[in-house]
């Protein structure tokens, strides 16, 4: 308790600063984000921001990127009203945000479109990527495809048991899927292995980084690549509604589909939000990635060049985490939300493992719809949140990927064999 | 004058350079990292870079993340090196640098760190994934408490950045001989010559250069043209290779011997 407070002083922030003007110069969300990395990635980070502010201004890149996210992403995609499930729970709208409708089955390639596109115009002939549900690494996998570039995927090994689809799937695209044997082999462990590389092979090689995490500028690149879910959101609620939704509901892993939808409506702040971390199946540290969870472990710290909530033990070492979706196991989260936390503009709240897997099966059976085990838990707190709402209010749920590489896990869970 | 101050000051006058071996604190225990820093002062040793372990070491080759493994699998804390390092005090005066990550001290309170990391004995503090551009708040804590802040250098750092580092940096600067993780390697790429003549134009400061060194003719060969020869991976690997701990220091001691031999 002390230290945290410490390091809170040793970082004073105001948070009365207005949050879509973030990031600084230096890729700082208040205190949060920055560059904590070896002098070796600091000029290569340097290189990646200068090429990314270019590319930005560059109608030629947003035209590609446009196009490509239409002609071959499927975009926009539709802001369903989900009526069963509204009546169901008998309070609030609800609607979801067809992420998961999405090429390749979730808001990841929306990201890796936008990198890959950058690391062509940086002429890197390389792309190295993380993953931890495997939707990332079959995105980058997917657009490397697209753009005939070679592809490597980390990936935990545990992660790699857990979504052995999706490892056959990146094969398939023509990546190499590489085990990570270290720590809990999962996505931490997949991102330190990403790094080693991308630090012994700087000159070829582009890391295509799948959240908003990371060292500057890839938290606030990864953001903008995923704003276009917040912008066609906003767009389409205001047609449909005519009014903006009272609260918005995303899962939290590293926090790119949230980050995507609620960038968007930060500025609208009659606009609720809440972010849906991993209750796990316990309060205590290893249990779950409940990174807000200061009982449970959570304070600010430093993993993987950033400044942000970390799940880590009294020396600093960083925690195990579990989670029924591997896409939220995961023991920081972006600096983005570090900062929203505290500024109190959205809320973080948890899903436990069986709640997600409740809400997995009803929206199954009421909408026909089978979310991403992550999703899962957005969906999980929205069923709460909705009821408690009144029939007039307007619920906006991302559903930010699809369940079909889920499947073993919940009939494992549910003693079924396939 | 600060002990790495006068070490360099004194390898000068002889026209010797330094030879930095560092170690993992805590691997294989801790009384044994007491034991081998003594031993490698004696063997020959100018300066002794000593590791902090952390779970998530992403700037480290397989050898250095094993002995951190190691090392966390029997409980090292930070607060226990820094006991141990008083200890080696009573008796030692070669120069210790802790190497860390940043999370490992960022929570165990800066402040309080520098205090007690100046009251034990230490020299200088390396972070391993600290910038010069979030190190401010950090670096002016060191500062008042006299310790010096080594910071890293490394061949795709520009000529902008090796002046900005050259201005904040004390004690010495380390030159990375290489991009990539630790680990050993067969000969030395060229880029670190040029690298050590480009931070010469910037600062007065000794130049050690570390990174894949691992033999006699590579600390000869670096020490050419810079002012000493940082060995980790070699010597951690011959901890992690000896399985007769009663043979441990004299192992090490040899090593220390033979790379610090003209």
């Amino acid at each position: 308790m002390e230290n945290l407070k410490k390091i809170l002083e040793e970082k004073t922030t105001d948070l009365n600063n207005d949050a879509i003007n973030w990031p600084d110069s230096g890729g700082h969300f208040g205190n949060y984000g920055g560059c904590y990395v070896p002098e070796i990635l600091m000029h290569p980070l340097e290189e990646l921001t200068t090429a990314y502010q270019k590319a930005q201004k560059d109608p030629e890149f947003i035209n590609e990127l446009k196009h490509l996210l239409k002609a071959y992403v499927g975009r926009p995609t539709p802001l369903f009203l989900a009526q069963r499930l509204t009546e169901y729970i008998g309070g609030a709208k609800i609607y979801l945000k067809r992420e998961d409708l999405n090429h390749t089955g979730a808001h990841k390639i929306n990201n890796a479109l936008g990198q890959i596109l950058l690391a062509r115009r940086m002429g890197k002939k390389r792309i190295i990527a993380e993953t931890g549900a495997g939707q990332h690494g079959v995105a980058t996998a997917t657009v490397c495809a697209l753009m005939n570039t070679q592809c490597r995927v980390y990936m935990g090994t545990e992660d790699m048991r857990r979504q052995s689809l999706n490892v056959f799937r990146m094969r398939l695209l023509g990546a190499e899927v590489v085990g990570v044997d270290a720590g809990s082999r999962t996505l931490k462990d997949a991102i330190n292995e990403a790094l080693r590389d991308w630090v012994t092979n700087i000159n070829t090689t582009y890391y295509l980084l799948g959240s908003a995490l990371g060292p500057h500028p890839y938290p606030q690149m990864v953001r903008d690549f995923q704003a276009i879910i917040g912008q066609e959101a906003r767009a389409q609620i205001l047609e449909l509604e005519g009014s903006l939704p009272n609260l918005l509901i995303a899962c939290v892993g590293g926090g790119s589909n949230a980050i995507g939808l609620f960038s968007e409506f930060l500025k609208d702040s009659n606009v609720e939000m809440v972010g849906v971390e991993a209750g796990g199946r316990g309060k205590e540290l290893g249990e779950h990635a409940a990174r807000f969870h200061f009982a449970g472990g959570g304070r600010p710290g430093v993993l993987q060049g950033t400044f942000s909530y970390v799940l880590q033990d009294l020396d600093g070492q960083i925690a195990a985490t579990h989670s029924i979706s591997a896409g939220l196991d995961y023991p920081a989260i972006g600096p983005e939300h570090a900062y929203l936390h505290d500024s109190e503009r959205v809320s973080y709240v948890t899903a436990s493992d069986n709640e997600a897997l409740e809400a997995f099966q009803l929206l199954a059976k009421l909408e026909g719809i089978l979310p991403a085990l992550e999703s899962s838990h957005a969906v999980a707190y929205a069923i709460k949140a909705a009821a408690r709402l009144s029939k007039n209010q307007v619920v906006v749920v991302n559903l930010s990927g699809r369940g079909d590489k889920d499947v073993h896990t919940v009939a494992d869970v549910l003693g079924v064999e396939l | 004058m600060n002990r790495i101050a006068k070490k360099f000051q004194a390898l000068n006058k002889t026209e010797r350079k330094a030879l930095i071996p560092y170690i993992t604190a805590g691997d294989p225990d801790l009384a044994a990292t007491e034991a081998l820093i003594l031993k490698m002062a004696e063997c020959g040793a100018d300066i002794i870079e000593l590791g902090v372990p952390f779970s998530d070491p992403m700037a480290d080759g397989p050898v250095i993340q094993r002995a951190t493994e190691r090392a966390l699998t029997k409980g090292t804390k930070l607060i226990d090196i820094l006991d141990l390092v008083s200890r080696v005090r009573k008796v030692s005066q070669v120069p210790i640098v802790l190497f860390s990550y940043f999370n490992p001290l960022l929570q165990f309170g800066l402040e309080k760190l520098a205090k007690k990391a100046a009251e034990v004995g230490i020299d200088g503090v390396l972070v391993t994934d600290l910038s010069p551009e979030e190190a401010g708040n950090f670096l002016s804590i060191l500062c008042r408490y006299n310790l010096d802040m080594i910071f890293l250098l490394a061949p795709t750092s520009s000529d902008e950045r090796i002046a900005k580092v050259t201005k904040l940096a004390r004690g010495f600067i380390y030159a990375v001989s290489r991009t990539g993780i630790t680990g050993i390697q067969q000969t030395l790429s060229d880029t670190v010559v040029e690298l050590v003549l480009r931070i010469r134009k910037h600062s007065n400061l000794p130049i050690a250069v570390g990174f894949g060194i691992s033999s006699r003719e590579q600390v000869k060969e670096v020490c050419c043209y810079a002012d000493g020869a940082i060995v980790g991976s070699r010597i951690v690997a011959e901890i992690e290779a000896c399985k007769d701990q009663t043979q441990l220091l004299e192992k090490i001691g040899s090593l220390i011997q033979e790379l610090a031999s003209d």
